[in-house]
């Protein structure tokens, strides 16, 4: 075969600039559903804990179906379904400010926010009762008990499992390209349409996603033995 | 919404299938069932390797499962479908290339939980084995593996239900499962996208969220079976 593998070809001109912009927008989604999935999953928690069982339905409800749909399907569902649903400016507001990588990102930080609230219970029902009861027979109120000992405790126990979140969510925001975001997935496709040098460009996709996904990765174990705790 | 059904309820649950490939969900869950079983011997080759005392032989599966872990299915999925054919000699349909890229991508996550099975196993078991004067292989698959299975059951259907979850992107490479059917009716209807995509969501939840329960059922029937959870109590 008289193939020849150029990577010099994909990595030049304006195609080098496609690719930066595609990872630049990666990091970007990945940024933003981030931040969306910390405040939401730290909101569903909250929520739980609110002694009123409806609402504990809720967070349920929520977490189950976030957890038993494909990730594309609620993709399509914010983008194709949700502007649907709303009047007519916001649709147009929608199409002319990228509405494709906002709906991306909401949908990403939702369903990534299901993860985190579970990841951050888990960490809370591993602290001992006990830590609670003491704080509070200390003149600690409710508030103050979880504020100042079980929380700082339970996120340090959520810290590794929450960086393998990132890790998925970064992955995650691949799926993006099916509605169009410019994320590196995308801009890999189409210098492969332009160039006809798919192994090179795909070759290049592959090497960037391995080289973020190792440092969460790296970033992830070495946040497993620093912040354990010494338990008794 | 009902109208919806009513009218596409077909192309929902077998594609286009009498006059053209088959899909929908019988697709989907044909390739989720497919992908697993044909993952199952790499991942127990590599969860074995990655216990090897041997460092020849751990060194690559490791690398192999971090790799893997490190990159989007969706790039398996381009690789697989470029690659493939060049492989094989001839064109490779979208389900094809879909099973093939699930079947590399799967077996590094199903090692991992199958090396979690086999990690879990009291030490006492490979070490009465030994003493009984059982070799390598009559260990692990007499002994080993017969018992790890049995206790990773609750998360292989988990897993099950992550490819089935996972089948959904074979509408990036037009493979007819169940996203891609759901996106045709999409393309005919065109003006009611949220019930649509609604319809579609809520069948993989019903599939999904009844696996999951099932799951749940079995991881309990097994440590209830150990009578390792406290408030269930086993008459001896």
């Amino acid at each position: 075969m008289g193939y020849v593998f150029d990577l010099g070809s994909v990595l030049s001109g304006k195609y080098l600039d496609w690719f930066l912009i595609g990872i630049a927008t990666t990091l970007a989604l990945t940024a933003v559903a981030w931040c969306l999935a910390m405040a939401m999953g730290i909101v569903l928690t909250l929520v739980r804990m609110i002694p009123f069982p409806p609402l504990g339905w809720f967070v349920a409800l929520y977490v189950e179906y976030h957890r038993n749909v494909p990730l594309l399907v609620q993709i399509f569902l914010w983008y194709f379904g949700v502007p649907s649903l709303l009047p007519r400016p916001a649709r147009q507001w929608i199409n002319a400010h990228h509405g494709e990588f906002l709906l991306a990102g909401i949908a990403l930080g939702l369903a990534a926010a299901a993860y985190v609230a579970e990841d951050i219970r888990s960490g809370i029902r591993s602290i001992p009762k006990a830590q609670y009861e003491a704080a509070r027979s200390i003149g600690f109120g409710y508030l103050g008990a979880m504020g100042y000992v079980v929380l700082p405790q339970a996120l340090r126990i959520s810290v590794p499992p929450l960086i393998n979140q990132t890790l998925l969510l970064f992955k995650n925001t691949s799926l993006a390209m099916a509605i169009g975001v410019g994320e590196l997935t995308y801009r890999t496709r189409e210098v492969d349409s332009y160039t006809f040098k798919t192994f090179e460009a795909f070759a290049v996709a592959t090497v960037v996603y391995l080289v973020i996904s190792f440092g969460i990765m790296a970033l992830g174990s070495w946040s497993g033995t620093r912040l354990k705790l010494e338990t008794r | 919404m009902l109208e919806i059904l009513q009218n596409n309820w077909l192309l929902f649950l077998v594609g286009q299938y009498p006059h053209g490939p088959i899909g929908g969900l019988v697709m989907t869950l044909f390739m989720a069932l497919i992908s697993l079983a044909l993952c199952f011997p790499f991942a127990i080759g590599l969860a074995l390797a990655r216990l090897s005392p041997y460092r020849w032989l751990r060194l690559p599966a490791t690398a192999i499962v971090h790799t893997v872990r490190g990159l989007p299915l969706v790039m398996f999925i381009f690789w697989a479908y470029f690659v493939s054919p060049l492989i094989i000699g001839r064109a490779v349909g979208g389900v094809e290339t879909l099973v093939i890229a699930l079947v590399v991508y799967e077996a590094a996550y199903l090692s991992e939980i199958i090396r979690a099975g086999i990690e879990g196993l009291p030490k006492g078991q490979t070490e009465a084995a030994t003493s009984l004067g059982l070799r390598y292989w009559p260990t692990t698959l007499k002994v080993v593996l017969p018992q790890a299975l049995h206790n990773m059951l609750p998360s292989m259907v988990s897993q099950f239900v992550s490819t089935i979850k996972e089948t959904s992107l074979g509408y990036v490479i037009s493979a007819h499962e169940l996203t891609f059917a759901a996106a045709q009716v999409n393309n005919v209807l065109l003006t009611q996208p949220f019930e649509v995509y609604g319809i579609l969501a809520l069948t993989y939840f019903a599939l999904c969220f009844a696996l999951t329960s099932l799951a749940r059922l079995i991881e309990r029937r097994i440590s209830a079976g150990r009578g390792g959870t406290p408030g269930i109590t086993i008459a001896a």
